[in-house]
């Protein structure tokens, strides 16, 4: 079935570059973002088989999973009318690339050999590079360049990691192999200074894709350049990836007996980025930039969550989907405005509400489940993820993620809403609301109020054997 | 056998310097290509010659040594290139740094915990020196394509180190490896060429629109 879900999407992708019928083409996406929903549903709740050796699904593969095709199918949907939008421009190397993108996500979330996972997450960035690319004007051929520049690095950079783990398990008899499950096994005869250098790799380098600070610099450049659409696959689906590569680091180092030395890094790079994206967030101009910061800001939660451990990390894997959701009706509502108002300038765009209400109201919507407001999921996950600092972590860090949080959201907050409210300047809109893309951004938002209410008992479970794949096992 | 790969790797390291060194574009794509062709003959010389070796030497000759040199080259008869590499950092300064850094290296390597049978060679040292060389590259110069070319540089230096450990990476793993890079490259090509376009130059200080 997984190798169904891998294929499926690249044979599509096939299907659409000799196609030649352009809306035919646009409706394959949503073909194929349905179908892997459908497999990924029945994925998960099927009982977890001892993983292959090669592709397999564990806890926390199938949550990464299910978020990233939930998100793909929404994302799939708003695609179809977006794309008769721009008929001028083609579509068959977007679709092509979508699907591409899909594939290549699946088989990084389903990979057991970190080999096999560096491969398809080097290949999830060369797929999108083209998609951030669709505007075709020289501010997004320049996010392009950066992205495909600084992430393909950082990748390498991350290959050197692996092979630094591959060397650690040398010298100990056994033939050495790169199979999670096999260094998971021999992790305490691991050898200790080589595991470190090549987890401190594997930080940077899936660091750079997940958008942590320092690493982020190509982050606002990217989503502030692609297409909405694009954004928010790449700031829900692509982060979700990284970080389960990330976490994959973190298992061996647990399976090594070094827990707390990998909780402590990644403790420090999500504080910082919390703090640069505090920093960035106060007065910025840029509507896609501000989601961008926020993108780097969650992505430092997670860390701060994992690295606290206990019911942090319970509370970070819950906030994964909440991110990736909240961001993918962010980042769709965003896309909403910015055509319709032909810029993202904070100059240019005011009084969303008055020409857009549905489109903004979900804007503003999305601005307050993100940051953490209730009744919405993040509020609950975040919330359960400063129980876990508090109880189990530094005081200083509970205290310093709340002031951090606090000033995000002042800073959000203002960007927001001089967009949503006011006097709108502009005399006709080209673009009103539309139900195809305003359903997804709604559907998402659905989701995550859902989360906020009632967490399914199906899901509960789900995320307490994840959480357990990230604690030393007695 | 050992005697070869050293040589061959005493070679990577020139190339490295000659690359750093050299202000023309096509001589420099040509050295970073006859390294590739140079480090792929290492996993025959490493571990003899059975199916797995030959058939990485096979992959790595045709991607590294063949098919990237041959994309970069017409990207930049594509762009028609006229003035060479343009550095940020002069010449002899670069060529000073790396050969500092190549020299860190080498000192570095024997401070590494390295198994026995790895101590003293010039694997580790020649890898960490040309992952420098590539970093250098990637900074020090302009052109787009130049850091294209830090990049391939970077990929080798990883790909030496590999050597140690063949028997960790599956032949389908290392193929993909080299899939991702031969495409990777093929599409920072197209994007070199929408860059030229764009801007009628592959300078990249020219990419500094987007910022705070």
């Amino acid at each position: 079935m997984l190798i169904l879900m891998i294929l499926f999407p690249l044979l599509l992708a096939g299907i659409a570059v000799v196609l030649p019928w352009y809306r035919i083409r646009s409706w394959l996406l949503p073909l194929g973002g349905a179908v892997q929903f459908a497999l990924a549903v029945a994925a998960v709740s099927r009982a977890t088989a001892a993983p292959a050796p090669w592709i397999g699904l564990d806890a926390l593969s199938q949550l990464v999973l299910l978020v990233t095709s939930l998100l793909y199918f929404g994302c799939s949907i708003y695609a179809v009318e977006y794309l008769n939008l721009h008929s001028e421009r083609g579509n068959r190397m977007m679709v092509a690339c979508l699907l591409v993108f899909l594939s290549a996500m699946t088989l990084a979330v389903s990979a057991r050999h970190l080999g096999l996972l560096w491969m398809a997450v080097e290949a999830t960035t060369i797929a999108s590079a083209p998609l951030i690319y669709y505007n075709r004007n020289r501010l997004s051929i320049e996010a392009t360049w950066k992205y495909l520049i600084i992430c393909s690095v950082g990748i390498a950079l991350a290959m050197l990691g692996i092979l630094f783990v591959a060397y650690s398990a040398l010298g100990n008899g056994v033939p050495i192999s790169l199979q999670l499950d096999q260094l998971l096994r021999t992790g305490p005869t691991l050898a200790r200074p080589w595991l470190h250098a090549g987890f401190v790799f594997m930080l940077v380098g899936f660091g750079t894709k997940m958008g942590l600070a320092p690493l982020h610099s190509w982050k606002p450049d990217a989503y502030g350049e692609a297409p909405g659409l694009v954004g928010a696959l790449l700031a829900g689906g692509l982060t979700s990836v990284a970080f389960l590569a990330i976490l994959r680091g973190v298992q061996i180092m647990g399976a090594a007996g070094d827990l707390a030395m990998a909780r402590h890094m990644l403790l420090g790079m999500g504080l910082f980025s919390l703090l640069v994206a505090a920093v960035f967030m106060v007065r910025q101009g840029d509507i896609k930039r501000m989601l961008a910061y926020s993108s780097v800001e969650h992505m430092g939660l997670l860390a701060v969550g994992v690295g606290i451990g206990g019911l942090a990390t319970f509370g970070a894997l819950l906030h994964l989907i909440n991110n990736a959701m909240t961001k993918g009706c962010l980042f769709l509502s965003a896309g909403n405005i910015h055509r319709a108002f032909a810029s993202k300038r904070l100059g240019d765009v005011r009084g969303a509400m008055s020409v857009l209400p549905v489109s903004s109201g979900l804007f503003l919507a999305g601005f307050l489940a993100i940051t953490g407001s209730p009744p919405f999921g993040p509020f609950l996950s975040e919330f359960t993820m400063l129980r876990g600092i508090f109880a189990g972590g530094p005081m200083w860090v509970g205290g310093l993620v709340l002031t951090l949080l606090a000033i995000i959201f002042i800073g959000m907050g203002a960007t927001v809403l001089s967009v949503t409210q006011g006097e709108s300047n502009i005399p006709q809109i080209h673009f009103p609301d539309r139900v195809m893309l305003a359903a997804p951004p709604m559907l998402m938002l659905l989701v995550v109020l859902g989360l906020g209410l009632y967490l399914p008992e199906l899901l509960q479970r789900l995320l307490e054997d994840a959480a357990a794949l990230l604690e030393v096992k007695p | 056998m050992i005697e070869l790969s050293n040589l061959c790797l005493l070679l990577v390291i020139l190339i490295n310097f000659f690359t750093l060194g050299s202000a023309r574009l096509v001589a420099c794509i040509r050295a970073v290509a006859l390294q590739g062709a140079l480090i792929s003959l290492l996993p025959c010389l490493a571990h003899g010659i059975s199916g797995h070796t030959l058939m990485l030497f096979g992959s790595a000759f045709a991607f590294k040594g063949v098919f990237i040199p041959w994309l970069l080259l017409r990207a930049i008869r594509e762009v028609r290139i006229r003035r060479e590499v343009e550095a940020i950092i002069g010449f002899v300064p670069t060529l000073i740094i790396g050969a500092m850094l190549t020299a860190g290296a080498f000192i570095f390597a024997d401070f590494l915990p390295l198994f026995p049978e790895h101590q003293g060679g010039l694997y580790v040292p020649t890898s960490l020196a040309t992952l420098f060389a590539g970093f250098m590259l990637l900074m020090s110069r302009r052109k787009a394509i130049t850091q294209v070319l830090g990049y391939l540089m970077l990929e080798n230096g990883i790909f030496i180190f590999g050597m140690l450990l063949t028997e960790a990476m599956p032949l389908m793993v290392e193929a993909g490896v080299l899939l991702d890079l031969l495409v990777g490259i093929f599409v920072m090509g197209i994007v070199i060429n929408q860059i030229n376009r764009e801007f009628s130059s592959v300078d990249t200080a020219r990419l500094s629109a987007l910022k705070e």
